[in-house]
């Protein structure tokens, strides 16, 4: 692994052993000492031309648990609104010496084509690439469900395991949403049955050829009975066109409302008795997607989800910055 | 084990295990007893030594609580050679709930070489907290030091040159039965 792109080519070998390395990232988090020395000396920069409080922080925070220095370059504010090119930028960065280029851009295919570039040494991370792949996320939502997903099962430890008979519900934008499709291709790498359920105008063309059940009523999908329901936030910002009339029908229709949390609280992990849960990529927009009483439910694991963020993204950095050396002086 | 000219047999299943229980009785010697002492194994054939070694020590001190304090001490990220050798994944490091602070710390590794493993732990530790004292026991000391680190107990000596390799099979990390444990030096 050199880059980290997409979930969509990511090997079950691989995703395991992030997920793996995550699981011993995480025990960091609880310890006396939460800083390891792992990348000292090297630089991680974090390059993103969307805004992203959470997603910045989370791996901000990862890189310095693990010792890096960290560069923050936001476009705004910066030569990016003077007119300078992605190339031009990464250049710049390149000859500051950075080893790993988080990188967000409204662009899909952004991420991709910096790794493709001769613009720079370093090992690239997608974190986030407009409607395409959000990867840290879905493995973050992994390593999430995978804990529920053993400990239901007896197992003693995640490690090793996948969510094989998992399966796992999306609801809302799916069109827009890149955590959907990061989530769709390595939930199926590791096992899980994955559904979505949304309005039929959130829906992409062609999702009828994606290895997933689609449903056009979210108590049809819940009927279903699927052990996770994971929410997509609502996203105003990418609404241009009249998708759904008004956010107050968009709840009624597709909101995780109090009466849904009734259904979803009798809902098990499989066969073994165990609640199933509730995922969130957040920031959440409490009565709209998801009510409040459902946000703060002993089922939720949106807590979980964003400490797990840190530990998945710490596995990520040292799996490409402890390799990206050796592979450079093979070449 | 039939010797062939590549590899040659230096500690047998029977072997290893009257080092083992030599090794618990020189610890519980050195240390006069078995308080405010903790076993901790390095991933990965340093755990499952570091737990039979445990056993030992309660059939020499039925009073010491092998369940509270053996356990494992994971270093893969302090090693110095993550630049240069593929990532590994980690293993996990388990520590008695009540920390190392103050107790004696006795690290198990199945092999002492260079000593940079045994470098790396030391650093893993301090992030933990601060022993009163940190010993090492391993199961073979081959030699070929490049740091300034020796072992308290040492199973055996072995001489070897640097392009020998020394391979150690042991039961619940290597897929042999506990009667075919062996050390055997590879030419």
């Amino acid at each position: 692994m050199r880059h980290l792109l997409s979930t969509a080519e990511l090997a079950y070998d691989d995703a395991l052993r992030i997920l793996d390395t995550a699981e011993e990232m995480a025990a960091v988090t609880s310890r006396e000492v939460k800083k390891l020395p792992t990348l000292r000396g090297r630089t991680v920069v974090n390059l993103f031309y969307e805004d992203s409080t959470r997603t910045r922080v989370s791996f901000e925070a990862a890189a310095k648990r693990l010792s890096a220095d960290v560069v923050n370059f936001s476009a705004k504010g910066s030569s990016v609104s003077k007119g300078e090119s992605l190339k031009d930028t990464v250049q710049t960065l390149d000859a500051m010496g950075a080893d790993a280029i988080v990188i967000r851009h409204s662009a899909a295919g952004s991420a991709a084509q910096l790794a493709a570039s001769d613009w720079s040494e370093a090992a690239v991370v997608n974190a986030g690439d407009g409607t395409h792949e959000h990867p840290t996320q879905a493995l973050l939502d992994a390593l999430t469900l995978r804990r529920d997903w053993a400990a239901a099962h007896g197992q003693d430890s995640p490690r090793g395991t996948d969510l094989a008979g998992m399966k796992v519900l999306i609801v809302g934008d799916i069109l827009h949403s890149r955590v959907a499709r990061s989530n769709l291709w390595l939930l199926r790498t590791l096992g899980a049955e994955v559904h979505f359920a949304a309005p039929a105008t959130l829906l992409p063309q062609g999702v009828e050829q994606w290895p997933a059940t689609g449903h056009y009523s979210l108590d049809d999908a819940l009927a279903a009975a699927p052990d996770a329901v994971m929410l997509l936030r609502v996203q105003a910002e990418r609404m241009g066109g009249a998708f759904f009339p008004t956010a107050a029908e968009y709840t009624r229709r597709w909101g995780l409302t109090d009466e849904r949390l009734s259904v979803v609280e009798k809902l098990t992990l499989g066969e073994t008795g165990k609640p199933a849960v509730i995922l969130h990529p957040g920031p959440m927009n409490r009565g709209v997607e998801i009510s409040a009483a459902a946000a703060d439910s002993p089922q939720t694991r949106i807590t979980e989800q964003v400490a797990n963020g840190v530990a998945v993204r710490m596995a990520v950095l040292h799996l490409l910055l402890s390799q990206s050396h050796q592979e450079e002086s093979h070449s | 084990m039939v010797d062939t000219p590549e590899t040659s047999q230096v500690m047998s299943a029977a072997d290893i295990d009257r080092a083992l229980t030599r090794i618990a009785h020189e610890i519980v010697e050195s240390q006069r007893g078995t308080t405010g002492l903790i076993i901790l194994g390095i991933p990965r054939r340093g755990v499952p030594l570091a737990k039979r070694l445990g056993e030992k020590l309660i059939s020499i001190d039925p009073g010491f609580d092998a369940a509270a304090h053996v356990g494992a001490l994971d270093i893969t990220m302090y090693r110095d050679d993550l630049r240069t050798a593929a990532a590994r994944t980690p293993e996990p490091t388990q520590l008695p709930s009540a920390g190392i602070d103050g107790a004696t710390v006795v690290l198990v590794d199945d092999v002492l070489f260079s000593g940079r493993t045994i470098r790396a732990a030391l650093d893993a530790l301090s992030d933990y907290g601060r022993p009163q004292a940190v010993r090492l026991a391993v199961l073979v000391d081959r030699g070929h030091r490049e740091l300034p680190i020796r072992a308290d107990h040492v199973g055996k000596n072995i001489p070897t040159s640097r392009s020998e390799r020394v391979s150690v099979k042991i039961s619940g990390i290597d897929e042999v039965p506990a009667a075919e444990e062996t050390v055997v030096i590879i030419r």
